[in-house]
């Protein structure tokens, strides 16, 4: 009977959760209009090669800082102009949707698994194996998360796999925390006595009796972290320690066109839109999860 | 509220410090153990381009105590330091604690500014959000809000760089003053030396050269301010206390201020405080876009110049300044809010 008895998890009537989430979230204008967007800016990245008018680095010679087609003096060719190199802007942000994406959804997870991990284990058993993990976590968190970040990119080497890793180190002391305290207050609960007393093991406790519980504020801590991650990582780029060039990643294209910004102020302009966009739709989503899944806040 | 002599305050005050000794040794450990494993020879970077001959190199080694074992090389450090001890940097020979201290009033002016923009701006807006909830203000604010949120910083202030120093032609673009005035600094800070020495013109040439990176640096702290000051005034307002003092014929405006708000600022006091290592972050990007001569600017140049020395001590530092804030933060809070010290 043990671990069917968990009460009141989103989990474990999917069916009907989901329905109420979802009667919650739309609620919030702001977070299903984060959703669409998010949704688009997810399709572009993935047929970018098919959506993007130009390959992301082919330079065109003859055009070397075309403006965008409203202003005088472009070229019909290039919608949103060209870069220094003549690369075309469009198909260079179009395809920067695919880094962005992918380095928020793997330095979450990323995150999410080490900072869960350590946060059930820490507020699980308690003793010296919590202040253990916690004083590590306090040292992580004592240090400015971007200064934090570039030093360890110093240390393994610039590149956006190496951001990605130094990223993931800084955002998941967070998460650690956060399932720490969420464990902590589940421990203690009834039902996780009633499946201690039936036999169920450490692991079975940690991880299918307590955790599930403990989603809510975990899925709202990794949209943060997801936009969070966009954003360390672009101003990682545009430090000249994420992404190298020619990478149209977005960081990296402002920090190549920071010397034009007087010149030419589109190559600036749009990868920095593009950034802004992409963190605004999470942080929308982010807003209205926090509404739904928060039970506080839902007084009907 | 006892003050001074209450006895769960100093409790609460020997806990929190007794819980900061082991996170201090762990973060010199760490500052230590980065530059040991960065890439790149210490010796080396130090000799430059010239480089140095194996004798001289291997004199050089024990000078330095680079052929000591790590451990006692770690114990000469935190030696050091505990008499103020710093090092020297590779780069420029001078103590990286004079570097510092030379550097530090420009940031702390630069954050300084950048909190007080947040907070002025912040709070009220926060507070007019949640007395008018739903209303077009509300739904305005909290959405310039939230942008301010999701603002890369570094392009925002290049963006204002493009508006107000190219297209208007209004602001400087870098450093703290115009390059015609010289003032030896009296306080380090520009606005106030400037105005020590008398000097309007001066004055009003630092005050430009401040105001954007203070506004570049002060958005996202502006934005989580007014969010949080909004959610914290509307849980407030929802109170009995509050329904008490408004059943008792008080005037709205008496409600709102004496009422709602004091007890709402109490969580708002703790973002801007834990807003500190957010600052030190966001200084590197502001610094660096506008060539602000702060202690952002110096760390990132030494992470590139590869000055072992200065990051291992500025990371130090500015890991016990952050420290040191978070905890006068949970003090301050401890004080304000009776529940959190009995616990």
């Amino acid at each position: 009977m043990a671990p069917s008895t968990e009460p009141v998890a989103t989990a474990s009537k999917p069916a009907s959760g989901l329905r109420e989430f979802w009667y919650y979230f739309s609620v919030n204008r702001g977070a299903v209009i984060g959703l669409t967007v998010f949704a688009l800016l997810v399709l572009m990245a993935i047929f970018a090669p098919l959506i993007a008018p130009y390959s992301p680095d082919i330079q065109y010679r003859d055009a070397l800082l075309k403006p965008p087609i409203w202003e005088a003096g472009s070229d019909p060719r290039f919608i949103l102009g060209t870069d220094p190199v003549g690369r075309d802007m469009l198909s260079r942000l179009i395809h920067g949707a695919r880094y962005s994406l992918f380095i928020g959804f793997f330095v979450v997870i990323g995150a999410l698994f080490v900072g869960v991990i350590l946060g059930v284990l820490a507020g699980y058993f308690r003793g010296w194996v919590d202040v253990a993990i916690m004083r590590v976590m306090d040292i992580i968190l004592a240090f400015p998360s971007l200064l934090l970040a570039l030093v360890l990119v110093a240390i393994l080497g610039p590149g956006l796999f190496n951001a990605m890793i130094a990223i993931a180190i800084v955002l998941q002391p967070h998460f650690a925390r956060l399932v720490r305290a969420a464990v902590m207050a589940e421990k203690n609960r009834e039902y996780v006595t009633a499946a201690k007393l039936s036999g169920a093991s450490h692991i079975r406790l940690m991880l299918i009796t307590i955790l599930p519980n403990c989603l809510g504020p975990i899925i709202v801590q990794a949209t943060l972290s997801f936009s969070n991650a966009i954003l360390d990582a672009a101003a990682l780029g545009f430090l000249g320690m994420g992404a190298q060039p020619p990478t149209p990643e977005w960081g990296t294209m402002l920090a190549t066109a920071r010397e034009f910004i007087l010149k030419a102020p589109w190559v600036v302009t749009f990868p920095g839109l593009a950034i802004l966009i992409t963190v605004l739709a999470i942080n929308l989503i982010g807003d209205g999860l926090r509404d739904a899944l928060d039970p506080k806040l839902k007084r009907s | 509220m006892a003050k001074g002599k209450d006895p769960h305050m100093l409790n609460y005050l020997l806990r929190r410090l007794a819980l900061i000794v082991p996170t201090v040794i762990g973060i010199s450990i760490c500052a230590f153990a980065f530059v040991r494993v960065l890439p790149g020879d210490p010796i080396l970077a130090m000799a430059g381009q010239h480089g140095v001959t194996p004798e001289r190199y291997e004199i050089l080694k024990e000078q330095f105590g680079y052929n000591l074992p790590i451990w006692q090389q770690y114990f000469d450090y935190l030696g050091s330091v505990l008499q103020g001890d710093f090092g020297i940097s590779l780069a420029t020979k001078r103590p990286v604690i004079t570097e510092f201290l030379t550097l530090f009033p420009a940031t702390i002016e630069l954050a300084l500014t950048a909190m007080f923009l947040a907070v002025i701006i912040g709070i009220p807006a926060g507070i007019f959000a949640a007395v008018k909830r739903g209303s077009w203000f509300d739904q305005a604010t909290m959405g310039v809000a939230l942008t301010g949120y999701s603002m890369p910083i570094f392009w925002w202030g290049l963006l204002l760089i493009i508006f107000f120093s190219g297209y208007l032609g209004w602001t400087p673009v870098s450093g703290r003053i115009a390059l015609t005035f010289f003032l030896r600094p009296i306080t380090g800070f520009m606005l106030v030396d400037t105005l020590l020495y008398g000097n309007w013109p001066a004055f009003v040439s630092a005050l430009r050269h401040l105001i954007l990176p203070a506004i570049v640096l002060g958005t996202i702290p502006l934005a989580v301010i007014a969010r949080q000051t909004r959610s914290a005034m509307l849980e407030v307002l929802g109170e009995d206390y509050v329904r008490t003092a408004r059943a008792k014929g008080l005037s709205p405006r008496r409600v709102v201020n004496i009422h709602a708000l004091r007890n709402a600022l109490i969580p708002v006091i703790t973002t801007i405080g834990l807003q500190v290592g957010l600052l030190m972050g966001g200084a590197i990007l502001t610094e660096t876009i506008f060539t602000w001569p702060g202690v952002g600017k110096w760390m990132i140049d030494s992470i590139f110049k590869r000055d072992y020395v200065v990051v291992q001590s500025g990371l130090l530092i500015i890991a016990l300044i952050v420290m040191a804030v978070n905890l006068a933060v949970d003090l301050l809070y401890a004080f304000i809010n009776p529940r959190i010290r009995v616990q």
